[in-house]
């Protein structure tokens, strides 16, 4: 014991001398290399290029996909519409005559809302069961954790609704179906700034959802550099219930409107709470806010405020309404923004199998990357070189029971 | 000195041969890994919980300290390697090296939790110990270093099943010598009858806290190596309920029993597989495989009170597996008896 | 000003409500020694069937005075019975084994309420939030200035409720018999029972009396803020705890002045200033009482006698 520390030392001072920085791997695949380096911005080290060949699916005439979604935890009601929406696109396919003669079949597990099960069951998925793609996450934490690993082993990834730029940065095999949250926070600032003439917000986020803490960054930034002013921002946590506090903090500073980025499941009681305070001032919030539970919650209080939204259900369009429709006979309810995206993801997941000439990856990986205009539910979808998805998004004004259509914001 | 050293010597190997022959097995890799990790959790709170008898339900949040410290020093030393080793050494040192700064920090904050709660009667404990996890939630979620809501990706995966079975293989070594041992002993007194204890001259605070912080360190540990191998470490992970998860294995294999705990985390681990697979060979995936997946935690619950009620002994009660096992298995006579 | 007016208030309503959950906890410390970790589930299970009765009664029948009597008679008779099995069948049988053996069964059930009633089969609700029906028509009894404060009928009725049910439960431990048998049982329940006081019976009516309590509590929760979900009991009932704790676990009065104090402060905290830090500041609390004065503020360290 009386040599340990002596010795401790020594050996601290030895590999401080002995290190130096990593040499970068050679990389054999120079195009993601390329595409890794502009994504991730200048770390030295390359970014994992597959190292192994995924193992080879199992032989049959059916084509087996994987998902991975929160269908417990606190995410739940999202990675049950995405679950939904997932398996109404494949039994339509299926219904009409498969892709290539062969039957699509699912493999859904649960995540629980959290990344080291998303990562047990997308290296289930990939390694057990043998699918040829992964669909999911709705949670960009659980995606970033997904992504990696199906990155890694060369599986091809989509996913419908995660909106943290991050995710799709994992590598060349992941793509996403819906816009980016830098792109959705522009949209309340620009509707804000330009539609509703706003010149002072007050910001209240949840602190425990990175993608609330995300649309406020872009909020913040996007509204100030049109000029406006943003008087404060407070933070609640997801699960709470008494915002009064808070709110009676905004109310000092009398703000024009106040930005919600956050869950139905909190906001319909933060619009009545800010009621009872006597602010009146609208609303406004992004894809969040999508859920029928919103105007159970909100009541009253809630209408006559915005947020942007994927896609409306109301848009007399009839693809749209079949789609609607269809959902309502098979699951019970209006489809919300995550079952469409998942509706979409899975269906451009179904182009790329018919177009791809065989089911390894790389060649389902390319048919993926070639997405242009395809038609989705929640708007046409052009993959660009960053595998996002550049889409329009609709600004819905809340009404009684439901939403109305207000505009339409293009990137 | 080489009795003591000498079965780490052996472990070594053992564990690196491991590795390697599951190297191609990825899925099976993830899954040892996640149970070494449970089983490090489970072992190092059967200290606390099981040979001094105290109550603790915040283990998760030492693991979440461990996991961030770890995590932000190989984050930071990512480009970094030593020039004199290979580079798959190299690594494993400097992953060596967050484990242990994680540990070290995560038994600090044990100490600092301990000292008050301890001094008092152990219901304290519990609230405080729960208070502690949240208060880490918090820390976490309002620090942009550590990755906050969205959590920290992109720590070198360098944690393979040969650093997570060597760490089982210590923590386990630690816990048995420490059961065997005269300090144990006392810990085993304060169990049985704190007041008593005291009386018979046991420093009860001391020894307490001591299993507190050693409990903690290697909880860090776990969290250490579980961020090396998970993409993406977020506050999700280290929640209640996973305290909870720990709580219950270690009630499961019996307050005390080394052993016990042992089994019961790989049984809680892999039963969610199995039943996957299970469903699977049923046909019946799907919806039904995903209520299991909800039923898991009420039943878990319920899994409490019925052993509190039935058989509060758990599987071993303070006993180890092979004290047990003769007793189970059909005795043969020998000579006259 | 008028902000810190607000602020006041509010701290005070949440408070008030932290306070009939922390009586609960408290009262079952007293005489068990035992933390009731399933007290805040109780209560959800109590909110919950508020909602239910609200739900029978319908839009119209439940805002009235009678139905509001209605639903919070069923939903706390529906917790003293609930507290009623739990302690029978959960905790008696355990009375004499080590504490420890006590602590783990009152978590596993209150984990198997919470997560139980997330499961959505049969008539379990489900994990997502559900917005309480409007029992009381809301209206403003005082405005002062242009809405600078604003208080609402429903608020000072949930005072009223909340201050009237402890007056009630202070006379029922300090001026009545059965009250006396309650503090006889939580000095020492051998000598209790040696002496002739029934103490099972004692016990389980303490039970039901502090699960009541904290149904009336749910409730009153349950209008103030309408989002009622599975996972309510656990947050509020710790938070009750550290109140509780912080007055002087198995303290009465302690417990009613500790969760005044943690309302307002965790009030101020994200008032004025880092509104993310709230939990952190609510338990930080709690260690800094523990350290400095173990007992709480009113409690004592009773030296244990064997």
């Amino acid at each position: 014991m009386r040599r340990f520390v002596p010795m401790l030392l020594a050996a601290l001072a030895f590999m401080v001398a002995g290190c130096e920085k990593k040499t970068q791997p050679a990389s054999s695949d120079t195009d993601t290399s390329k595409q890794a380096a502009q994504g991730q911005g200048g770390t030295a080290t390359a970014p994992p290029t597959p190292e192994g060949t995924p193992p080879p699916p199992a032989a049959s005439d059916t084509l087996l996909l994987g998902v991975a979604t929160s269908l417990t935890g606190g995410q739940a009601t999202f990675g049950v519409s995405t679950r939904n929406g997932i398996e109404l696109a494949l039994k339509e396919a299926n219904e009409a005559g498969g892709v290539k003669g062969k039957k699509l079949t699912v493999r859904v597990y649960d995540n629980q809302g959290k990344p080291e099960e998303a990562a047990q069951a997308v290296t289930r998925l990939i390694n057990q069961d043998r699918v040829i793609l992964i669909l999911g996450d709705v949670a960009s934490s659980n995606s970033l954790a997904m992504a990696e690993k199906a990155q890694a082993a060369g599986v091809p990834m989509i996913t419908p609704s995660s909106t943290n730029p991050t995710v799709t940065e994992k590598g060349d095999f992941i793509f996403r179906v819906c816009f980016i949250d830098p792109f959705q926070g522009f949209v309340m600032a620009k509707f804000g700034r330009e539609n509703l003439k706003l010149s002072k917000v007050a910001v209240l986020q949840d602190n425990k959802s990175a993608y609330s803490i995300g649309l406020t960054d872009v909020f913040t930034r996007k509204f100030t550099e049109m000029g406006g002013k943003i008087t404060g921002v407070e933070s609640y946590s997801q699960g709470d219930t008494d915002y009064r506090a808070q709110l009676t903090a905004i109310k000092k500073a009398q703000p024009e409107a106040i930005y919600v980025p956050g869950y139905y499941s909190e906001v319909g009681v933060i619009a009545r709470q800010a009621r009872e305070l006597g602010l009146k001032v609208p609303l406004l919030g992004g894809d969040g806010w999508d859920s029928e539970k919103l105007y159970e919650l909100g009541g009253t209080a809630i209408q006559g405020s915005y947020f942007s939204n994927h896609y409306s259900p109301d848009n007399p369009d009839p693809r749209i309404q079949k789609f609607v429709s269809d959902y309502k006979a098979a699951y019970g309810g209006v489809p919300d923004a995550l079952a469409a995206l998942a509706y979409d993801a899975a269906n451009v997941a179904i182009d790329a199998l018919k177009k791809a000439p065989d089911t390894s990856g790389k060649a389902i990986r390319d048919a993926i990357a070639q997405t242009k205009g395809f038609p989705g539910i929640a708007g046409a979808i052009t993959l660009d070189e960053k595998r996002n998805a550049v889409k329009p998004a609709v600004v819905l004004k809340v009404g009684d029971g439901k939403s109305e259509y207000v505009t339409t914001v293009n990137p | 000195m080489l009795r003591g050293v000498l079965p780490v010597l052996v472990a070594l190997p053992v564990v690196i041969l491991f590795e390697q022959l599951l190297a191609a097995a990825p899925f099976a890799t993830y899954l040892l890994s996640i149970m070494g990790v449970n089983i490090i959790l489970a072992v190092s709170l059967n200290i606390v919980n099981g040979m001094t008898g105290q109550f603790s339900i915040g283990h998760a949040g030492f693991m979440a300290v461990g996991a961030y410290v770890a995590g932000v020093l190989s984050l930071a030393l990512k480009e970094v390697a030593l020039s004199f080793l290979p580079v798959a050494v190299s690594d494993q040192v400097f992953l060596l090296v967050a484990l242990l700064l994680g540990g070290v920090v995560s038994a600090v904050c044990g100490f600092v939790v301990g000292l008050p709660s301890l001094r008092l009667r152990g219901d304290y404990l519990a609230i405080v110990t729960l208070g502690f996890g949240e208060i880490i939630r918090v820390v976490v979620q309002n620090t942009d270093a550590f990755g906050r809501a969205l959590g920290l990706s992109g720590i070198p995966q360098t944690a393979g099943l040969g650093m997570v079975g060597f760490w089982v293989f210590l923590v386990v070594l630690v816990a048995r010598r420490l059961a065997g041992s005269s300090h144990g002993r006392s810990l085993w007194a304060i169990r049985e009858d704190e007041v008593a204890a005291e009386a018979m001259g046991v420093d009860t605070t001391g020894y307490k806290v001591r299993a507190f912080v050693i409990s903690a360190f290697f909880a860090g540990i776990a969290g250490g190596l579980f961020a090396h191998f998970v993409p993406i470490i977020n506050p999700g992970s280290f929640t209640f309920v996973k305290s909870m998860e720990v709580v219950v294995m270690v009630v499961l294999g019996g307050l005390g029993s080394t052993t016990g705990a042992i089994i019961a985390a790989m049984f809680l681990t892999l039963l969610p597989e199995a039943l996957r697979s299970a469903f699977t060979v049923m046909g019946a995936e799907g919806s039904l495989a995903q209520k299991v997946d909800q039923i898991r935690m009420p039943v878990y619950g319920l899994m409490l009170v019925a052993l509190m009620l039935l058989r509060p002994q758990g599987l071993f009660g303070t006993r180890e597996i092979w004290e047990v096992l003769p007793r189970w298995l059909p005795r043969r006579r020998k000579g006259l008896a | 000003m008028a902000q810190l007016l607000q602020h006041l208030i509010n701290g005070l309503a949440s408070g008030t409500i932290y306070a009939l959950v922390a009586l609960g906890y408290t009262m079952v410390y007293g005489v068990l020694k035992l933390i009731n970790f399933a007290h805040g589930d109780v209560m959800m299970v109590g909110v919950y069937m508020g909602y239910a009765t609200a739900f029978t009664l319908g839009r119209q029948e439940q805002k009235t005075f009678l139905g509001v009597v209605l639903i919070f008679l069923v939903a706390m008779g529906g917790c003293a019975l609930l507290g009623f099995l739990i302690e029978r069948f959960a905790y008696r049988p355990l009375r004499e084994k080590p504490r420890l053996t006590s602590l783990i069964t009152a978590i596993g059930i209150s984990f198997t309420l919470s997560y139980g009633f997330q499961l959505d089969i049969g008539f379990l609700p489900g994990a997502a939030p559900r917005a309480f029906p409007e029992i009381i028509v809301p209206t403003e009894w005082l405005i002062i200035g242009d809405r600078d404060v604003v208080v609402w009928n429903w608020q000072v009725m949930s005072l009223l409720i909340a201050v009237g049910l402890m007056v009630g439960l202070q006379y029922l431990v300090f001026k009545t018999r059965f009250g006396r048998a309650m503090r006889a049982v939580s000095y020492d329940h051998r000598v209790a029972a040696l002496m002739g006081i029934p103490t099972d019976r004692v016990i389980a009516l303490t039970f039901m009396i502090g699960s009541a309590l904290a149904a009336g509590a749910g409730l009153l929760y349950a209008i103030k803020d309408t989002s009622v979900s599975p996972l309510m009991g656990l947050y509020v009932g710790l938070k009750a705890f550290v109140a509780a704790v912080i007055g002087g676990i198995g303290h009465v009065p302690g417990a009613v002045v500790g969760a005044l104090l943690l309302g307002l402060v965790e009030e101020f905290v994200v008032g004025y200033a880092a509104s993310t830090w709230r939990d952190a500041v609510a338990f930080g609390i709690l260690i800094l009482v523990l350290l400095v004065k173990p007992g709480g503020l009113f409690g004592r360290v009773a030296a244990e006698k064997v």
